[in-house]
């Protein structure tokens, strides 16, 4: 058994960057035998990458490692796979199910570690013909079952099982293996009902008085508070807070997560604009089944001319709400515009009423990657509205008016300062930042009255950001256009949005200027989180 | 979100005849052309179990890269090539009998072995859409097969005897006799209950067979290509070589076919060197999905049943069509058409099927929102 | 993050290769290896390049209309025999009305529209709801209507003493012949003969007319969100586009197109085969179109020409020059292994298999 005074885990000045884009910044975290720590932060804190630096996945390798190190127990180690990771003792249930659909409970919890009786066949022709030991495999799961202790039934389809159960086969997977030191828990408790998530509360307790260490993420503070020994903040990379469970309280950690302290931001510019303008869009009842970005009951107004920011953490359904009025996912509810109704469910239909969106997912909806500049430019307006369309044979047959189409997409190209060799450059061969903003081009082409924009920063360098966000406000300034910004960074909002929905739970918690404080905005965004 | 959420399958007669449409639909078929056929019981009885005899072999080996998740193998085609390859070269080294059926089979295999690898090498590169990819490859190796056997056999691998060489001197005879083996397999054990020859040996066979798939089910590689066929993404992170294992499935099942195709070259008597292969991947993927089969699921169960009804109807439909519109023909076609009708089925079930659930997700969502208004 | 940002290969010939592909490299430098051994051998030239020029005449249209579907991001239409039946409705009908001569192909072309248009919609509604799983549901959609058809073919009541057998009186024939109805019609028209050389310029226009009508309509509105369907449907669908539609709108464009196919195949070959002969002519098409350079979601009306040239060439030169070199007759055997295998090459490829 280890020294006492030696840490069964400690992670030293650790540091992680992607292509220059540095999200970890010398972390130091450290973790006795059977320390029960809670790690919150926003999403983009940089959590999960310590995390998947700490389970050894392959992402991190792949983008050229990390810096620091890693010692359990004392020895440094340096993990090539996950699997080296589960074989060191460190267990992890991630946020996605991974579960065999068919397979009873006790065939997952032992996927791929079934206990085996051999045979003749074994012998010669390797163990890969073992025969399953199905009493045996019983037995383990009914143990591992026992140790989380709560009660899962063992027989059980996993495609038959509610959600919660699923969650409870992934842990007792993870207790099924012998050597289980550190268990790691990626937001365990958002898909339990109450009584579950108190259950699962309960078992953390029980693997921590068995010796088991377990690092606990999660946004719903008050469970930190009831289980952990210790609570650790973190924000944009660096670890910013870190105390004993008992000596802090909710508002606190809020306070850590969201706040950059005393930085004031002067809100959209400093210019207040009128904000008593008329109701533009109303949405009332909405729901949109868009996986992982589930809506319920959303009710919003937006006025005439503004920008109006969605804010909310990853998950609690924000993204579902432009992605639900555009058509792009099933919806429900009444949604008006200028005082008529928008038929939900058809993209066309809002397009012709001048809507345009630009998708957070730029590479598999925003873009025909495929095609040329001049093609992502000028599709939606070709179609919605007849432009870049000459006629021949006398009006019969109306072609694509290539010159048209080339001198738009060279507009856009100038203004938004697009880096590509030509405007017929395949949108694939474009970075990140310059594919972004064929998508903006794309929306103004349209010349819209109403812009929704999902994500419009997402996994685009710094200097690309600015730009992005100063051409939106530009173009809401110069054509009067009213925007709608959807983003998971709360900063981002605050310095382009007048009005700012916080959405929790998939409803909107609040609705705050801009110029509010983060901590009333940090205080929404937890307040309903399923 | 509550444990109720879960919507369950109600209703579990419908399902059942949902499931079994197929089966339901031959059993229709069936009774109506028996009697029109006009064919005794006794003979109807007779062929059927002549021809489980000949062909359940051959369709067993389509179970495993189902359970692999890899569809409907139309690449047996090429274990049914490596075996008639064993059978050409053991007629022409002229070993006779049931020594000379177990030699073919044995020089089947590494044929099987080489074939079975390049094709789910292929398979691999051709994800989703493998059955397609199998089907060209069937026609691909045929192709391939044609090059040996026409042109290679005879003139660089050394085929001694003339009489199951072409006259040019190269290259195999359109049709190889298996006089020496012929039904030596059935007869092996000879058995005759009120009429009906029964060919005990080769069910004997079969039944190792059965029990062969029944044990490997149970073995870790079973278990692993069940885990691998639901879902690749989770075998994957589970350490499971998913890659492997499809190719091994793939490689058993063509090893198989290639054995198949040897007790159902015995029972026929002869090969007919160029097409004897080329219809029996679609023969036999029809007789398993009339059996009950799906894309994603089959038992052996499937098997049995799909052989007496599928060729129940491949024996009465040309006398029953005859006896309909005087010309037999149609029944000749007929069931042809049927056999490509139920693969065509069986496919549009399988992909409307992967796109139900989605739709149910969002109905979901709205009942639970107006439940909550209701409070 | 991950964005990659791919670097042109330009100029480089191992950049040429990729962009081209190996295979089709192969099977080009095949082809010219045939074209130089020939006169060598002894074959005679000028009636192989005829002979070539005459099966893309009759073959370039059935290759031509694998380009909608594969626009729309249907995939490789191995459901072309059900373009191939309309067609086949279409001929034996005009012949069994009593037209003859050039009017016959005119009125065959006319009957066969509609059944193009009936089986063209059934078919691309059975399409669109099985999204993904096309091409091996397609295949099987052929194969269950060709044999279909057969019965059909012995049942309807045909009359016209040309096309039934004649000891029964019912029932049509296997192969029927054309003479005195549309045999060679189109390719009579300006017909230009050289020497040994022959052109049949009639049929060569006809087919530049449909693809130059294919080309026109790909640079319309509909054929640019038929382009962008097939290239990202997700897109498509953001920009207001109905997916469903475009998609079957490119399914009833290829029946038709596969109709109009098999009537000018006829003309050229002076026969109509009935019963089961539509049953593997999707798979010369598709290979002849992936030989061209198409893949499984990208087509050209180049990838057309190129494609029928290539693979006809290989399908006629072969016989003669391998016979004569080494005295032995491989071509079957090297058609099956080229066309197939270009076929499974293609559907190797990694591609963005749309959801």
């Amino acid at each position: 058994m280890s020294n006492e005074n030696t840490p069964l885990l400690e992670m030293k000045n650790i540091s992680k960057d992607f292509f220059g884009n540095q999200v970890l910044t010398d972390i130091n975290l450290s973790l006795q035998e059977g320390e029960v720590i809670g790690l919150v932060g926003e999403n983009g804190a940089g959590k999960s990458t310590l995390m998947r630096i700490l389970f050894g996945a392959d992402m991190i390798r792949e983008t050229g490692g990390y810096g620091g190190e890693i010692r359990l127990n004392g020895e440094p180690v340096n993990f090539s796979s996950p699997f080296d990771a589960i074989a060191a003792g460190i267990g992890m249930v991630h946020q996605e199910f991974s579960l065999i659909p068919g397979f009873t409970t006790k065939e997952n919890i032992l996927l791929n570690r079934e206990p085996k009786k051999g045979n003749i066949a074994s012998v010669l022709f390797g163990d890969r013909l073992d025969i399953v030991n199905r009493p045996a495999m019983d037995d383990q799961a009914k143990k591992a079952i026992e140790m989380m202790g709560v009660e899962i039934d063992r027989n059980m389809i996993i495609s038959d099982m509610p959600v919660g159960h699923k969650q409870f086969t992934e842990i007792a997977r993870e207790l099924s293996k012998e050597n289980l030191k550190l268990l790691i828990l990626d937001e365990p408790t958002a898909v339990l009902t109450e009584r579950e998530a108190e259950a699962l509360l309960e078992s953390i307790r029980g693997m921590s008085r068995r010796g088991i260490a377990v690092i606990f993420i999660t946004h719903r503070l008050q469970e930190i508070l009831a289980v952990c020994n210790r609570v650790v903040v973190m924000r944009d990379g660096f670890v910013v807070h870190e105390s004993p469970a008992q000596d802090t309280n909710v508002p606190e950690i809020t306070r850590w997560m969201v706040g950059r302290e005393v930085k004031t931001v002067a809100a959209s510019d400093g210019q207040t604009k009128d904000k008593e303008g008329e109701t533009i869009l109303k949405v009332e009842k909405l729901w949109v089944d868009m996986p992982g970005e589930i809506v319920r009951n959303v009710n919003l107004e937006v006025k005439e001319g503004e920008i109006f920011g969605i804010g909310g953490l990853a998950g609690q359904g924000k993204l579902g709400i432009p992605n639900g009025i555009m058509g792009l996912y099933q919806a429900g509810g009444r949604v008006t515009f200028e005082g008529k109704e928008i038929p939900l469910n058809s993209p066309r239909k809002c397009l012709d009423a001048s809507f345009a969106f630009v998708s957070e997912d730029r590479r598999g909806v925003g873009l025909l990657l495929d095609e040329s500049l001049e093609w992502n430019v000028a599709f939606p307006a070709m179609q919605i509205q007849n432009r870049f369309l000459k006629p021949a044979l006398g009006g019969l047959i109306r072609f694509r008016d290539e010159k048209a189409i080339q001198e738009i997409t060279q507009k856009y190209i100038d203004e938004l300062a697009i880096k590509c060799t030509s405007s017929r450059q395949k949108a694939r061969e474009l970075s990140g930042g310059n594919q972004q903003k064929v998508c903006l081009a794309k929306a103004f082409a349209l010349s819209p009255r109403l812009l929704f924009v999902s994500e419009p920063t997402r996994g685009i360098d710094v200097g690309a950001k600015a730009l992005v966000l100063e051409a939106l406000k530009q173009f809401n300034r110069e054509n009067h256009v009213t925007i709608v910004i959807v983003s998971s960074e709360l900063e981002e909002l605050r310095t382009s949005c007048d009005r700012i929905a916080i959405v929790s739970g998939g409803k909107v918690a609040g609705i705050l200027p801009a110029s509010s404080s983060v901590e009333e905005f940090g205080t929404l965004m937890l307040s309903q989180v399923r | 979100m509550s444990k109720n959420s879960t919507v369950r399958k109600r209703g579990s007669l419908a399902a059942f005849l949902r499931h079994s449409s197929v089966p339901i639909m031959f059993i229709i078929i069936c009774a109506i052309c028996i009697p029109l056929s006009g064919l005794s019981p006794s003979y109807l009885v007779n062929e059927i179990v002549t021809r489980m005899g000949r062909n359940s072999f051959l369709i067993i080996s389509l179970l495993i890269p189902i359970m692999a998740g890899m569809g409907l193998n139309f690449g047996m085609t090429l274990g049914a090539m490596a075996g008639e390859i064993g059978l050409i070269l053991v007629s022409d080294w002229q070993i006779i009998g049931i020594p000379g059926m177990v030699l073919a089979m044995i020089l089947s295999i590494p044929f099987s072995i080489l074939l079975g690898l390049f094709c789910g090498k292929m398979l691999n590169k051709a994800r989703g859409r493998e059955m397609i990819a199998s089907y060209i490859m069937s026609f691909f190796i045929n192709g391939v097969y044609q090059l040996v056997v026409l042109y290679l056999m005879g003139s660089v691998i050394p085929i001694k005897h003339s009489s199951i060489k072409l006259p040019r001197g190269y290259g195999i005879r359109n049709t190889v006799s298996l006089l020496s083996m012929r039904q030596k397999l059935d007869n092996l054990i000879p058995l005759t209950i009120k009429g009906v020859k029964i060919p005990v040996a080769t069910f004997l066979v079969v039944l190792v067979l059965c029990l062969f798939i029944v044990w490997f089910r149970r073995t870790k590689l079973g278990q692993d290509m069940r885990a691998v066929g639901q879902d690749m993404e989770v075998a994957r992170d589970s350490g499971i070589n998913v890659d492997r294992t499809r190719i091994i499935s793939i490689v058993i099942s063509t090893i198989l076919a290639g054995f198949g195709m040897v007790i159902y070259l015995q029972n026929m008597g002869n090969i007919a060197t160029y097409s004897s292969h080329s219809q029996i991947g679609m023969f036999c993927i029809a007789t398993l999905l009339v059996g009950g089969a799906s894309v994603d699921k089959a038992s052996i169960g499937n098997v049995f049943l799909g052989v007496i009804l599928f060729h129940l109807m491949f024996i009465v439909a040309p006398r029953a069509g005859a006896a309909i519109t005087g010309d037999s023909m149609i029944g000749e076609y007929f069931r042809v058409f049927v056999s490509y009708a139920v693969i065509t089925l069986a496919l549009i079930m399988y992909e409307t099927n992967k796109r139900k659930t989605k739709i149910l997700e969002g109905e979901r969502l709205k009942l639970e929102q107006m439940e909550e208004e209701a409070k | 993050m991950n964005e990659t940002v791919t670097v042109k290969e330009k100029g480089s010939i191992s950049g040429f290769v990729k962009s081209f592909g190996l295979p089709r490299l192969i099977i080009a430098a095949f082809l010219i290896v045939l074209l130089i051994l020939s006169p060598f051998v002894g074959a005679d030239l000028p009636s192989q390049i005829t002979n070539i020029i005459a099966r893309f005449s009759w073959n370039g249209i059935l290759v031509l209309s694998m380009v909608p579907m594969v626009h729309s991001g249907c995939g490789l239409n191995f459901g072309l025999p059900l373009g191939i039946i309309s067609g086949l409705l279409g001929a034996t009908l005009s012949i069994e009305f009593g037209f003859t001569g050039g009017l016959s192909f005119v009125v065959a072309i006319l009957i066969a529209t509609p059944f193009a248009l009936l089986l063209g919609s059934i078919y691309g509604w059975l399409l669109n709801r099985i999204k993904g799983g096309e091409m091996m549901i397609a295949t099987y959609v052929g194969f269950s209507s060709v044999s279909f058809m057969c019965m059909m073919w012995l049942i309807l009541p045909y009359k016209s003493p040309t096309m039934v057998w004649g000891l029964s009186g019912k029932g049509l024939r296997t192969t029927i012949s054309l003479e005195g109805y549309y045999n060679q019609v189109l390719a009579d028209f300006l017909r230009i003969s050289i020497g040994k050389l022959t052109i049949p310029v009639g049929t060569l226009l006809f087919f530049a007319i449909l693809a130059l009508a294919i080309w026109a309509f790909l640079r319309t509105k509909t054929g640019t969100a038929m382009t962008a369907v097939g290239s990202n449907p997700s897109f498509a669908r953001a920009a207001g586009i109905n997916v469903d539609k475009i998609r079957l709108l490119s399914v009833i464009m290829s029946t038709w197109l596969g109709a109009v196919g098999i009537l000018v195949y006829e003309q050229g070959f002076g026969f109509i085969q009935l019963y089961m002969a539509p049953f593997y002519m999707a798979l010369p098409a598709v290979s002849a179109i992936l030989i061209g350079g198409a893949s499984v979601n990208k087509a050209s009306i180049t990838n057309v020409i190129i494609g029928t040239i290539l693979f006809q060439g290989i399908v006629t030169m072969t016989p003669t020059v391998m016979n004569n070199l080494i005295k032995m007759d491989m071509s079957e055997v090297i058609r099956i292994i080229v066309s197939q295998g270009m076929i499974l090459y293609a559907l190797t490829r990694k591609t963005e298999v749309s959801k």
